[in-house]
């Protein structure tokens, strides 16, 4: 305990146990990186049996699968689906947008000198490292890691191997996103800098505002159901377990009269939800990024956020759309299904008013812009092809086909993806005082784009031909599926090149880390508050001087003015 | 307009509901195409006609008219119309007029990991009782009581599920451990089957698995016939429990049902047990 005036802080009390956002973001953002890497080469090896199920694997085959020659077996292929899906999730998209994005840029972008609770922030970073440590670990014990999708639907979950690591890592997760979007809320609700009215709160701001809603409202029930789960393996409870079940041969000895549904219901409410909590950090980061290099504001700032709002409050009723086969009358379908296509109007007015903000513009083609415009695309054909499922008609045959695959993918993947990618390469200069190199970050971008369509285009031609998700063997034991299994190896050999295609950015992270700094604050000519302050932001105060706040978010090009910029906090 | 449907590469439809499905998969996907090509011209023109090199100076004020609240609405519209015209309807058939046992072929079908039992009622018409304690998963799998009221001429078959064409089925579904998913992908016929409840199914097959399979000629799937697919995860063998599902003409299906009567009557209580005589305790 030192005690001198200037509160000089060692090496660990600066960069491991950190109470200031911009370190605590920047953990969150190094070890989502890693998980997202991780949960990307668990997809590699599934994808690499689905081309060539039951042969050896090369090179790491005899080292994972030694046991049985070097060959994935079916426990192993659903560990491996069930992992892939969690971690990507939880362990990489929402931490690196919320934990990530949010904690570093909200305090800047408000013009605060940090979280209104930097220690709960801190605790929530801690909490999901030790989620992610459990998690890590479960594929270490005699049981293996967990194998019942990332759904974890019950009865299978409560009898099958390795869930109990999996929940017991969930609740760790769930704590930390609790505590993390508590944080964003009152931080931006408390700590925004004088003159910073509601309507001049960039949009990103407005995206985490609404997205952290989501979370702390829709992550509790399934903190209970993850509970509740735990207790039917552990101590013999029934929530989830109906009377009469014979598993593997012998009657189940339960209490029994519970219901698997239940679980469903408590699951879907969380994890739809969760579905715009993976997008909408990404549609504030494309927004920022749309307005910044077409040299004028976004076309319908006030829209845009009424849509998400009322995008957010919708999330919440439609989670049974997921359930439509599970046995549900005419009112309760018909009552989701409605909700559903409700839904999607907000999402249309999102789209359409990026495209919209193109028209007029003076457009920049660099990096950042680059992924955030073909995010635009992409997201357009998750969103679109969302709606064949979201009618119940339709989704009879759809179901858990490889199109769901595919469209949940086309949103979180070459959406949500691209667009940390193109947060990435537009803050870095903020982050690190340092530039990116473009000619990298184009190589990173086309290939990048190429091949995920390759992985994932494909996937709507095999799921309308009817072929299932979740096939250990990629789909060979059935006739339905003969006309679309040529596509799995295209599929496969995509998704290599789509990893390959990482290695520029890896490279450019690195050169660029060891590059020169430059004095230059506001490198991209932007409007918002954090390119006010130094790169990289002063610890525990971001700015060295006060932060007044005179403009809204995206005055470019203002008729009359010379620069084509004019930065909120100008006078 | 569903003849679109060869080049999405949907499965030849053989059912009552099959055409209706189709259509409506068929619909929003013009409705997607429509809108994906419209964003998309606009994307591409916007991006030539405003590039930095081209366009020196952006507008502040870019687009002025609200044409796009039109585009809103008309999305809007176009979505209630495929709800109220298409899939309440289609909904509202499959779940309010499940037909009474007496007015169709009646089937239980109970699944377990990884296989399919076909329970028949047999000549009565009545299923007999089934119990879980008489559960033998050799001998018994879906703890029929043959000595219950209607359970004498009860049979059941594993993975081969026979149905007459033209016939309303009416299948009983439920399952013994997990969830699963009975799917037949070319009957349009997909249900969870779920450990607790038992949900009622019903279609129409509209021709023979024979007249399917010529279909098939010169395809990759020639010679393939029709099959029952698990399309929900439900353990390890996920992936492999695969049912057979023979579509018969009537005449032929009478012929099957009295072909299983008959090893029933062969086989004595013991039927549905392929090599020994067990004990006869039940
Ligand atoms: C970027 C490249 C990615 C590729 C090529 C990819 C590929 C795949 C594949 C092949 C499957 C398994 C399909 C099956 O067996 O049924 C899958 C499942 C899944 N993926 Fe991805 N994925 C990628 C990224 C992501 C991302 C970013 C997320 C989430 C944010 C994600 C979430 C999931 C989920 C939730 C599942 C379902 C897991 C389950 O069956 O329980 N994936 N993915
Ligand atoms: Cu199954
Ligand atoms: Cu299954």
């Amino acid at each position: 305990m030192s005690n001198d005036h200037h509160h000089e802080e060692n090496f660990i009390q600066k960069y491991v146990f950190s109470v200031d956002h911009k370190i605590i973001g920047l953990q969150y953002g190094i070890t989502s990186l890693l998980f997202l890497l991780f949960g990307f080469m668990l997809m590699m090896l599934m994808r690499y049996q689905i081309a060539y199920p039951e042969t050896v694997i090369p090179y790491f085959g005899e080292w994972l699968f030694a046991g049985s020659g070097g060959v994935m077996l079916p426990e192993n292929y659903n560990t491996l689906g069930a992992m892939h899906g969690t971690i990507m999730i939880f362990l990489g998209v929402v931490p690196l947008a919320v934990g990530a994005f949010g904690n570093y840029l909200v305090p800047l972008q408000i013009g605060a000198p940090d979280m209104a609770f930097p220690k709960l922030n801190a605790a929530s970073y801690w909490s999901y490292f030790v989620g992610g440590v459990v998690m890590m670990a479960s594929f270490f014990t005699p049981e293996g890691a967990a194998r019942s999708g990332w759904t974890s639907y019950p009865p299978l979950s409560i009898f099958e191997s390795g869930q109990t690591m999996w929940l017991l890592g969930m609740v760790f997760l769930i704590t930390s996103s609790l505590l993390g979007s508590m944080n964003i809320i009152v931080t931006i609700v408390q700590l925004r800098a004088p003159g910073l009215t509601w309507f001049r709160l960039p949009f990103f701001i407005w995206a985490q505002l609404v997205t952290s809603f989501l979370l702390i409202l829709a992550f509790p029930p399934l903190e209970s159901a993850a509970i509740l789960q735990l207790m039917d393996r552990l101590v013999g409870t029934s929530f989830f377990l109906p009377s009469g079940l014979v598993y593997a041969g012998s009657p189940v000895e339960a209490y029994g009269s519970g219901s698997p549904l239940l679980w469903q219901h408590l699951f879907w409410f969380l994890a739809h939800p969760e579905v715009y909590v993976l997008i909408l950090p990404a549609i504030g980061i494309v927004g920022e990024i749309i307005a910044n290099n077409t040299r004028k504001p976004l076309w319908g700032y006030k829209s845009l956020v009424y849509a998400i709002g009322f995008l957010g409050f919708m999330s919440f009723i439609v989670w049974a759309h997921h359930m439509f086969l599970t046995g549900m009358g005419q009112s309760m379908s018909a009552f989701f299904q409605l909700t559903t296509m409700i839904i999607s109007i907000p999402s249309v007015v999102v789209l359409t008013a990026f495209f919209i903000s193109l028209w007029g513009g003076s457009i920049r083609f660099n990096t950042p812009m680059l992924f955030a415009l073909s995010f635009l695309p992409m997201f357009g054909i998750g969103g679109l092809t969302g709606l064949p499922l979201g009618v119940a008609a339709s989704d009879i045959f759809l179901h858990d086909t490889y199109y769901v695959i595919g469209h949940f993918h086309y949103v979180v993947a070459p959406g949500t993806i691209f667009a940390l990618f193109a947060g990435i390469y537009y803050w870095f200069p903020k982050v690190t005082g340092k530039r990116m190199s473009e000619t990298l970050g184009k190589l990173h971008f086309w290939p990048s784009l190429l091949f995920m369509n390759g992985v994932f285009m494909p996937m709507f031609i095999q799921g309308l031909a009817g072929l299932s998700r979740r096939m250990y063997d990629g789909g060979q034991q059935y006739a339905h599926a003969s006309d679309v299994l040529h596509w799995n190896e295209f599929m496969t050999i995509s998704a290599f090149c789509l990893g390959a295609a990482q290695i520029p950015f890896i490279v450019n992270l690195i050169i660029s880390l060891a590059g020169q700094k430059s004095d230059d604050r506001n490198p991209w000519k932007s409007t918002t508050i954090e390119w006010s302050a130094p790169s990289p932001p002063l610890p525990h105060v971001n700015f060295d001087s006060s932060v007044e706040v005179n403009h809204g978010p995206y005055e470019y090009s203002v008729p009359g003015q010379d620069e084509d910029y004019c930065p909120q906090t100008s006078p | 307009m569903t003849e679109i449907l060869q080049y999405f590469g949907l499965p030849v439809g053989i059912s009552s509901v099959s055409g209706r499905i189709d259509e409506i998969i068929v619909i929003v996907h013009y409705l997607m195409l429509v809108l994906f090509v419209g964003w998309g011209i606009f994307f591409i023109v916007s991006l030539i006609k405003f590039r930095e090199s081209k366009n020196k100076k952006a507008n502040y004020k870019g687009v002025e008219s609200h044409y796009s609240s039109v585009l809103e609405g008309a999305v809007a519209v176009i979505e209630i119309v495929i709800l109220f015209g298409f899939a309440f309807p289609i909904w509202a058939e499959r779940v309010n007029d499940v037909p009474d046992s007496r007015d169709a072929e009646y089937i239980r079908v109970i699944a377990q990991q990884y296989a399919w039992n076909i329970h028949y009622p047999g000549a009565d018409g009545i299923f007999g009782d089934t119990k879980v304690e008489l559960v033998d998963e050799q001998d018994n799998p879906i703890g029929l009581d043959r000595n219950s009221e209607f359970g004498k001429d009860d049979f059941y078959t594993i993975n081969q599920m026979h149905i007459p064409v033209d016939t309303k089925i009416r299948v009983d579904l439920s399952s013994k451990d997990v969830i699963h998913n009975f799917k037949l992908p070319e009957l349009r016929v997909s249900q969870d089957a779920i450990p607790g409840m038992t949900i009622p199914v019903h279609f129409t097959a509209t021709s023979t698995s024979k007249e399917f399979l010529e279909t098939a000629v010169g395809t990759k799937r020639e010679g393939k016939s029709l099959e029952i697919a698990c399309a929900q995860l439900c353990g390890l063998g996920h992936y492999r429990m695969k049912g057979y599902l023979t579509i018969h003409e009537q005449e032929d299906y009478s012929a099957w049902l009295e072909e299983q009567a008959g090893y029933l009557e062969e086989e004595g209580d013991d039927w549905g047990d392929d090599d020994d005589w067990g004990d006869d305790d039940w």
